[in-house]
């Protein structure tokens, strides 16, 4: 191995599953196709640790399972100290086990509770050979020792042990067989903080002793811009942002790690951050949007060249873009009568009475009026010709920026030219950029 | 008197293992519109204190002794009828998983409207229409369409709305809130938070949230207690607890909570865990854990006392910050000696990613 090529280096994964879907739909051609992982890069080198943090659904545990082919990856190459394991048979997969280990989420369900500490972790070392008789108890009480447990235990069953023990166990097993890289899934996340904390702590010493890699996949950033060298934020089943945590917390950013960010609920009464909302929940990964995935959420959607919006104001138009086209407004519901139907309308779209840009006034009325005619088809693409925006048209890609590196057209060059650079946005970069003023 | 008074409440569970003591002699009060927190890690107490309220405690747990007194009436005398015409009426309750909250063989208008004609002797129709104002109010879009919808066509956060609209049908003056975030991400629990405070501050409603998050608590308390054990160690206004906390398990728990843009390389952490319920440290519960422990502790157990003067705390009828460890009843040597900083406040120029917010750290 050449002292350049990183200890994981992962190309292009995509992992798929297809939807439940029964014989007729089969029959049909109609069976679609879950994107949860699509189109993943990224590297890892010796004894570092690599982030990944999003929401559920996001991919981030189908990324970790594929990189152990305990899901076979739709396409995509994963190479381990320069060889490609996507192409490995089986035996030679099992070698490779050796020297890539998972830590799972909940430890209760992913030891066998018919097993005693001993056995759970003398299985690892029997099925690869490693160890047998007096030094295989011995290299146990070893490893029971290391990760912070009573050697005296061994003969307990999972039962008899609390949930961060359980992890520490979880550890151990992982440990057993010497790994150079561990994926850790969601370690801490159903763990007392402080449990979380001591099971972090541990996490560290093992690395800066053994010198092993980890993949550490969590939903709280907090947790991960603790414990990694590199952070990757995926939205859909895509990386939107990756970097240090220095460049990843500070501008620029992508606008949903912003939003990450801001959400986390910070220990402190007096605390005057604004908080940036996001709009609905994650769409489906079976039909995602298009374009730039999260543009159905982002509050900071490049607004289009010939209208002169607020941002607030042209985050609603999208809102009633993406919603005629989801054709998710129940009009019949509202107050009957035109001028009626039109203010509750707009109110329910959060839509201004009107907006600043009377050109732009003018279309949205249109639109609202498709809207009452239920001609949601009509009203959606009346509004997506009119007001263009590359952020749901063309998918952005991983660009280097200052800090980081973005996967937003905000910080592409070719994209400049939208008023949005610049204009102060009220809802959009005010955490990512605040500054404490008590 | 308080809306919501408990009184030296001891809740028990008779185990084949032993007696576990879930709560013990737990007094605190909660105003009318008030906003009181509950902290603590799994096993302190947390929610069969809520459950306690409502009266929900199941086999083998008995309420032992003790008042739960809500607007002067003292609960634990109703009988079953009163007791049912209170619940979900005058006090309702938010769950952590709203998935199993509701039932999944109903639309989740008929589960709101079931309390509203209950309770409120509304007839179908218009026991329909207040349900349909109540899921407007939790911001869930179209939903007169979404009424005749079932819950697993919701998503996680709109089925905590769904149960958030339940808990506000018929009006209560007081909402126990049991994790209502835990299951959620965090831009949703953002969403769900936001909504809370927004019921909270229209409708003048009481919430006792119970969470094991700090920085939830931070946010949207005014009061709150810390549990540990079964037992209250501390009970004191929000901005007291978190700037100047004076039981060793808070300033523990806040320590070990990992920060954005901290530089510390290790967490503090509280060496071991939560003692068993059924046999439980002589003395302070805590001692085993305590960095301040002394010989003192491991035999005399300490009651909740006032930090200033040291008398014994009156959690129903004072505001006085209240914590129960020895270093405030003067038996103890040694001092807590540990530091709080606040972020931002030694530093206003610089532009940091995390704005002022506090964190404890052991000397």
């Amino acid at each position: 191995m050449s002292g350049s090529e990183p200890l994981l280096r992962v190309e292009g994964l995509e992992k798929y599953y297809e939807s439940e879907s029964d014989f007729i739909d089969r029959l049909l051609g109609r069976q679609q196709n879950v994107k949860a992982v699509d189109g993943v890069s990224f590297e890892i080198n010796e004894g570092e640790t690599l982030g990944l943090v999003g929401e559920s659904g996001c991919g981030k545990s189908s990324i970790g399972r594929s990189i152990l082919r305990l899901r076979e990856p739709t396409a995509g190459s994963v190479y381990f100290k320069g060889q490609d394991i996507t192409t490995l048979s089986d035996s030679e997969l099992r070698d490779l086990r050796k020297e890539m280990q998972i830590i799972f989420q909940n430890p209760q369900s992913s030891l066998n509770p018919r097993l005693t500490v001993n056995d759970i972790i003398g299985e690892a070392l029997d099925i690869h050979g490693i160890e047998s008789g007096v030094s295989r108890d011995a290299r146990i009480k070893e490893l029971l020792d290391r990760v912070g447990l009573n050697a005296s235990h061994a003969n307990r069953y999972p039962h008899e042990f609390s949930g961060g023990q359980l992890q520490r166990i979880g550890i151990a097993r992982a440990l057993a067989v010497d790994p150079d890289f561990i994926v850790c899934d969601e370690p801490v996340s159903a763990l007392d903080v402080s449990v979380q904390a001591q099971i972090l702590n541990l996490l560290e010493d093992l690395q800066d002793e053994l010198g092993i890699a980890y993949l550490f996949i969590a939903h709280d950033l907090s947790v991960v811009e603790h414990i990694a060298d590199e952070i990757a934020v995926m939205y859909l089943g895509k990386i939107a942002e990756i970097g240090s945590p220095e460049e990843l917390f500070a501008p620029p950013q992508h606008p949903y790690t912003e939003a990450l960010l801001s959400a986390i609920p910070e220990p402190d009464p007096l605390w005057e951050g604004d908080r940036i909302l996001l709009e609905g929940s994650v769409p489906s990964p079976i039909d995602p949007p298009s374009g730039c995935k999260f543009h159905t959420r982002c509050p900071r959607v490049i607004p289009p060249a010939d209208y002169d919006f607020e941002q607030s104001e042209w985050r609603a138009v999208m809102s009633l873009r993406h919603r005629t086209r989801e054709a998710d407004i129940a009009v019949e519901t509202f107050d009957a009568g035109e001028a009626a139907l039109m203010e509750s309308l707009r109110d329910e779209l959060d839509l201004p009475p009107t907006l600043s840009d009377p050109e732009a006034e003018e279309v949205v009325q249109e639109a609202l009026r498709l809207v009452a005619d239920e001609e949601f088809a009509r009203a959606a693409s009346l509004l997506e010709e009119t007001f263009e925006t590359p952020c749901s048209t063309d998918e952005p890609v991983l660009r280097e920026t200052d800090a980081g590196r973005v996967a937003c057209h905000l910080f592409d060059p070719a994209y400049e030219s939208g008023p949005t650079r610049g204009t102060p946005t009220d809802d959009g970069s005010a955490a990512g950029s605040a500054t404490s003023d008590d | 008197m308080a809306m919501l008074e408990v009184e030296d409440l001891n809740v028990r569970f008779y185990t084949e293992d032993g007696v576990v003591k879930a709560t013990n002699d737990l007094s605190y009060r909660v105003e009318a519109g008030e906003r009181f927190g509950v902290v603590g890690e799994s096993g302190a107490g947390k929610s069969v204190t809520s459950l306690a309220l409502m009266r929900l405690i199941d086999e083998p747990g008995v309420i032992e002794s003790g008042e739960i007194r809500f607007k002067g009436r003292n609960l634990l005398e109703m009988d079953e009828k009163e007791m049912r015409e209170l619940r979900g009426n005058e006090i309702a309750m938010i769950f952590q998983d709203a998935e199993t909250a509701l039932n999944p063989s109903y639309t989740v208008g008929e589960q709101i409207s079931e309390a509203i004609r209950y309770h409120l002797g509304l007839d179908e129709a218009a026991a329909r229409e207040r349900a349909i104002e109540t899921l407007e109010s939790v911001g869930i879009p179209s939903a007169a369409q979404r009424y005749s919808d079932y819950p697993h066509e919701f998503s996680g956060g709109m089925q905590q709305r769904v149960v958030i609209a339940i808990a506000l049908s018929c009006d209560p003056d007081l909402i126990i809130a049991d994790e209502p975030t835990t299951a959620l991400d965090v831009t949703i629990e953002a969403q769900i938070l936001e909504l809370l405070e927004e019921i909270a501050t229209e409708f003048d409603t009481a919430i006792q949230l119970i969470t094991h998050d700090l920085g939830v608590v931070a946010e949207f308390c005014d009061r709150v207690m810390v549990m540990y054990a079964g037992h209250p160690v501390e009970m004191a206004p929000v901005e007291d607890v978190y700037y100047d906390p004076q039981h060793p398990y808070t300033v523990g728990l806040m320590s070990s909570i990992p920060r954005i843009g901290d530089d510390r390389d290790r967490l503090q952490t509280i060496p071991g865990r939560m003692p068993d319920l059924i046999e439980m440290p002589p003395g302070c519960n805590f001692h085993p854990r305590c960095p301040y422990a002394e010989e003192s502790c491991t035999r005399v157990e300490p009651p909740l006392v006032d930090v200033e003067t040291g008398e014994p705390a009156d959690p129903i009828n004072s505001d006085a910050q209240a914590a129960a460890c020895l270093a405030h009843t003067g038996e103890l040597s040694g001092e807590l000696d540990y530091e709080v900083t606040v972020r931002g406040e030694d530093d206003p120029a610089v532009p940091g990613d995390a704005p002022s917010s506090a964190g404890v750290s052991d000397r």
